[in-house]
């Protein structure tokens, strides 16, 4: 019975290390949002992205707090955050999936690797599927990933009032940028 | 047949623990928290003046922040004026934030020729999380400088004559997305008085909030109460009024028994009473320019 015991005890930590030691994260990915119509430059930085993934499974999630969102301009960061995406109401923006061809990246081998990611991004109390080609360059142990994908802002029940319908683009371009550590 | 049956139980466990681990699908709730950063609020009036008077906003640095005060006659004057269209009187001011807490304005009045200068300091900024305050703190400090041709150009006439100044604490609070209070404790100090009973000092203190109505209409309401004896014939100014935004524009419509656009102005010298119909329609617009990039903006795109 006590060799069970230990066992299990064993067992349940080799568990845990290795599921963490398949993790990696940041705290500091940076998103790009970028609504550049003809007449106007809207773009914005997220430097505060805090993403976590599983290089077994392939799952991740990417967590962003949308006051993080800074623009060039301060009335239309005001706007952004109050009229656009409300900010207060709905603080948190995420994207959680998996990557489709995991089998396509060797994480323990420098290189550049291209794969498909599809998950479901939630932004402005909406939550709709996105699909998009990610690189994944790993490089002495750290991982870093790029994407970049764009929504139709209707689709996220973001509204542009007729007056500036010209100024705003319908489609915003997203671009997502991270660099993780290993979880220990 | 004991050895195997502990064999099995060891593998049953051991399965199941890896099962454990692996189902833990939050992945970010396996990074340890962060303690909340601070916060600090922001828009708790669509302008930096609720209508008339200082708010609780400030302008961002590096923000220049154009304002037309504009205001038509009387609504009692009737058809013949066009129900006052056929008056105005206008403010044109520049603003501009310093930091994010110091922001100063320069404004001519079209009213007795006047032109006026602020400074405006957030000393408590109202903010969320760590550390954070409850509410603002603002001081604001302004002079008045008269335009007009002396009344009797043959005394002896100083410069001294034609200031006045006002001093202004505004504490508030934006209670929620759609609702904001302040309370304004001013002192507008008048170098000259027209006659010896009239006081050099005038206290009051004023009562500002802004009701959201929609994303972009809000409802704003201003009245000063004065508590020393106001000069004769003279009123406490209330307005009420529409904030409406548009992309680069806050257009600030409103009804108000006063004239005047800045604090000497609009706290000595109101004489509209509101039960008489003495009514002002009148408007703001603001239009804003950034002259100066934030740093941490610039520092970002370098990286970009």
């Amino acid at each position: 019975m006590k060799r069970i015991l230990i066992l299990l005890v064993l067992a349940i930590f080799v568990a845990a290390a290795a599921s963490a030691q398949d993790r990696y994260f940041t705290r500091n990915g940076k998103i790009y949002f970028d609504a550049t119509s003809s007449s106007e430059k809207i773009e914005s930085i997220n430097n505060q992205g805090t993403s976590v993934f599983d290089a077994k499974t392939g799952q991740f999630e990417f967590a962003v707090l949308m006051k993080g969102f800074e623009f060039e301009k301060a009335l239309m960061q005001d706007h952004f955050h109050e009229n656009y995406v409300e900010s207060e109401k709905y603080p948190k923006s995420v994207f959680k999936g998996t990557i489709v061809d995991l089998s396509k990246i060797d994480f323990t081998k420098d290189g550049v690797y291209t794969a498909n990611v599809k998950g479901n991004l939630s932004l402005h109390g909406v939550t709709k599927e996105v699909t998009t080609p990610a690189t994944f360059t790993i490089k002495g142990g750290k991982i870093s990933s790029k994407a970049a994908f764009k929504i139709v802002l209707a689709d996220f029940n973001v509204t542009i009032p007729s007056l500036v319908a010209d100024k705003v683009s319908k489609t915003a371009s997203i671009k997502v940028d991270a660099t993780y550590d290993k979880m220990k | 047949m004991i050895k195997k049956f502990r064999y099995l139980v060891t593998v049953i466990l051991l399965v199941a623990s890896v099962g454990v681990a692996n189902a833990q699908d939050d992945l970010l709730g396996s990074l340890p928290d962060e303690a909340p950063k601070k916060e600090f609020q922001k828009n708790a009036f669509k302008a930096t003046r609720v209508i008339t008077g200082q708010s609780i906003e400030h302008l961002s640095k590096g923000v220049l922040d154009f304002r037309i005060l504009h205001r038509f006659g009387r609504i009692n004057d009737g058809s013949y004026e066009a129900f006052g269209f056929d008056q105005a009187t206008i403010r044109l001011g520049l603003d501009y934030g310093i930091t994010d807490r110091l922001m100063f304005g320069i404004g001519r009045s079209s009213n007795k020729k006047e032109i006026d200068g602020f400074l405006k300091y957030r000393l408590i900024w109202q903010a969320k999380g760590k550390g954070g305050i409850p509410f603002s703190l603002i001081l604001v400090s302004g002079i008045v400088k008269d335009g007009l041709k002396w009344a009797d150009p043959n005394r002896d006439n100083y410069f001294s004559s034609r200031l006045s100044y006002y001093h202004q604490a505004i504490i508030g609070r934006k209670f929620s997305e759609s609702f904001s209070l302040q309370f304004m404790p001013t002192v507008v100090h008048r170098n000259l008085v027209k006659t010896e009973d009239e006081e050099h000092d005038m206290k009051s203190i004023g009562v500002g909030s802004r009701i959201k109505l929609t994303k972009r209409l809000a409802l704003t309401a201003e009245y000063y109460y004065s508590i020393d004896k106001l000069p004769e014939g003279k009123t406490d100014p209330l307005s009420i009024g529409f904030d409406i935004e548009t992309g680069g524009h806050v257009f600030q419509l409103h009804f108000t028994n006063a004239l005047g656009m800045n604090e000497r102005a609009f706290l000595m010298d109101t004489d509209g009473k509101w039960n008489k119909g003495d009514i002002h329609f009148g408007f703001n617009i603001s239009r804003v320019f950034t002259l100066s990039k934030p740093k941490s903006f610039r520092k970002n795109q370098q990286n970009n």
